[in-house]
């Protein structure tokens, strides 16, 4: 029932979103969050239910979307069905890396997924006639029959396409954890020496694993080639992979839905934040430190811990965080000093990075929300 | 002959530098079984410290002081946020990894922060500047040998270290016995800070004899980085020994294959394909003991 539910509201959730953000960035953000859901799902698969931690995710992603901007180039399949291709991939491409990392667990499957991550990601650059070089590989999704008059051109029609995907992969993954093999996946996370003493095969547990979420992950990829209809060797390099770890743990690894939360906050990271401040990844490298120490289970874990009594006391830590970013946005602007002047907007306040005062108001409210914050 | 030679010489400095990572995160990694994600980013840390330090006290105190500071900052994040992960028992090296890798993200957008975005012009100091030996009209650096003879002084006294000294014994027989050792009254989570900040501080020495016979930049990590892990699971996870051969052995295959024309184009592919390689013949590292 609850899950019938749960489902329900999801589904309207991602039909009902284009209405309350209409605009085109909102439309945009939209379905970029909808193809990172499945992909960040797809991540939790391996480090939330089978507690591997991988670095190199984003070949299974990367590789998805060459498949399918090369499948929509050639366009024998309907548009509609080009992600699929891209899972195809990815599944493929783990079946064979994934038969090399899932002969090991923790420490050293973390490593292998870094060094293949890397292998793949430089391969890339050494074959420009697939993977288009520094240009990279464009295609157009406005090609072929438009059946009910879907041509795929408006970003709306996009959405809905993403949406579509979304709640499809979302709920073959959730049925995913409640099989027989979801469950094991997770006795060989919590503990899998008795599983081989059972009589399975941890590692063909981890590799199956290791090939689903790679199909889920090539979907994802698959979607956002067809978005952005252009796909370059960034979308392989470990800097992306990172970002899914990084999200994918901060939206909580422990609840299926966590990683749906890490992939709003992914998004909104790489688009707005990165707008807003140069120093956007160090602020999100602080959290993520943070969340690890003191919130392990992530933001979704939060929900049933904050209250309102402690509520100075995030005030007090709020306060000198911003105390600090303050810092750092004054000492990014006396790096460009000589172009931009001395003064900025910081949340409404207008700052200049040479003066004492400025200086004085953030070191204070640093220390004053420390302090406070330390206070019980 | 020459090419062979030269190649040679050049490979070997270069797998000095490797080794003298790959060391300190084994160092790590076997005494505390944390794999330090933010390895590489101490060493560029290293690298961006001496650099400052040079250009007040020149090159030599710096040498000293760097790595010192690269260890202090180390000790300081094992003390106050490693240590707290720690406590939280199942899956704790899982949270391990992922706070190293958070700080190996903070390090390298601080570094951005403290010293810009491009490269840092960071030198070879003026004595070491020349060649020590031409061979075939060819020059050999001075500092190339200098590397190689830091790295090897570095291994001398971490050998001496751990067989021939005190400290050396009670830092092994805490990771085996920790409650033996806090009941003879060792203070064993400061040994794990200290082991943890010297792992940094070897980091840190690479990177200050690394960072200016290579190139001072906020990528450095990143490209250091994957290698040396490389080089831990070639050599085989925890092994000092397997940490040189391996780092050797990579250091020499990328310089050779940089410098033959057919093969220079897939030189950055080498140590992953020697990676698959290992995994598929000998998944427990060349020199590695146990499988796991």
């Amino acid at each position: 029932m609850q899950i019938k539910t749960g489902a329900a509201v999801f589904a309207l959730v991602l039909l009902a979103a284009p209405w309350l953000f209409s605009s085109s960035l909102g439309l945009n953000l939209l379905t970029q969050i909808g193809i990172a859901t499945i992909v960040c799902l797809s991540y939790n698969i391996l480090l939330g239910q089978g507690g591997m931690l991988s670095f190199g995710h984003a070949i299974y992603s990367g590789l998805g979307a060459f498949a399918a901007i090369h499948a929509l180039n050639a366009a024998v399949l309907p548009v509609s069905l080009v992600p699929i291709v891209g899972g195809m991939a990815g599944a493929g491409v783990a079946l064979l890396l994934g038969w090399l990392t899932a002969q090991k667990s923790a420490t050293t499957f973390a490593m292998v997924t870094l060094g293949l991550g890397e292998l793949v990601a430089a391969l890339a650059w050494l074959v420009p006639q697939v993977f288009g070089g520094e240009a990279g590989v464009s295609g157009n999704r406005v090609a072929g029959a438009a059946p009910f008059g879907i041509t795929f051109g408006p970003q709306l029609q996009v959405y809905y396409l993403v949406a579509v995907y979304t709640l499809v992969c979302t709920a073959l993954m959730f049925a995913f954890t409640l099989t027989p093999l979801g469950r094991m996946l997770n006795a060989v996370r919590d503990n899998p020496e008795r599983v081989e003493f059972v009589g399975f095969d941890a590692r063909r547990i981890r590799f199956m694993a290791v090939v689903i979420a790679g199909f889920f992950a090539g979907i994802g990829g698959g979607l956002a080639a067809l978005n952005f209809e252009t796909v370059t060797a960034d979308v392989l390099g470990s800097q992306r992979s990172g970002a899914y770890l990084l999200f994918t743990f901060l939206g909580g690894s422990g609840h299926f839905f966590g990683p749906a939360v890490g992939a709003v906050l992914m998004v909104l990271a790489h688009v707005l934040l990165s707008g807003i401040t140069k120093a956007w990844l160090l602020y999100v490298g602080l959290v993520f430190i943070a969340m690890v120490v003191w919130v392990p289970g992530g933001v979704v874990s939060l929900a049933g811990r904050l209250c309102w009594r402690d509520a100075p006391r995030y005030a007090a830590w709020t306060l000198a965080f911003t105390g600090f970013a303050a810092m750092v946005e004054m000492v990014y602007q006396l790096q460009l000093l000589a172009a931009l002047g001395s003064q900025l907007r910081f949340l409404g306040l207008l700052l200049d990075a040479t003066s004492g005062l400025s200086w004085a108001g953030a070191v204070a409210a640093l220390g004053l929300g420390t302090l406070l914050g330390k206070r019980k | 002959m020459e090419f062979f030679t030269l190649s040679l010489l050049n490979g070997l400095s270069y797998g000095m530098v490797l080794f003298m990572l790959s060391a300190g995160l084994t160092l790590i990694f076997s005494l505390l079984g944390v794999l330090n994600l933010a390895h590489a980013s101490f060493y560029m840390l290293g690298a961006y410290v001496a650099y400052s330090l040079s250009l007040v006290l020149g090159f030599w105190p710096a040498l000293l002081l760097a790595p010192l500071l690269v260890g202090l900052v180390g000790a300081v994040f094992e003390r106050f946020v490693l240590r707290r992960v720690n406590a939280h028992g199942p899956g704790r090296h899982k949270a391990e990894m992922l706070v190293t890798f958070g700080l190996a993200t903070v390090l390298g957008e601080l570094v951005q922060l403290a010293w810009g975005r491009g490269p840092v012009d960071y030198r070879v100091p003026e004595t070491l500047a020349g060649p020590l030996f031409t061979l075939w009209g060819t020059p050999f650096p001075a500092y190339r040998a200098f590397m190689v003879l830091v790295a090897l002084g570095m291994w001398l006294a971490l050998w001496m270290l751990f067989t021939r000294s005190r400290t050396g014994l009670v830092v092994q027989a805490a990771l085996t016995h920790p409650d033996a050792v806090q009941a003879l009254g060792h203070n064993v989570p400061r040994i794990f800070m200290w082991v943890f900040g010297g792992g940094a501080a070897l980091a840190g020495l690479a990177g200050v004899v690394g960072g200016n016979a290579f190139v001072t930049e906020p990528g450095m990590a990143a490209t250091v980085g994957s290698v040396v892990f490389v080089v831990v699971v070639v050599g085989g996870m925890g092994s000092l020994a397997g940490a040189l051969g391996a780092s050797l052995l990579i250091g020499v295959l990328q310089t050779f294959a940089v410098g033959i024309d057919s093969l220079s184009r897939f030189a950055p592919l080498l140590p992953y394909l020697l990676l698959v390689l290992v995994l598929l013949v000998r998944p427990q590292g060349l020199w590695g003991r146990r499988a796991d």
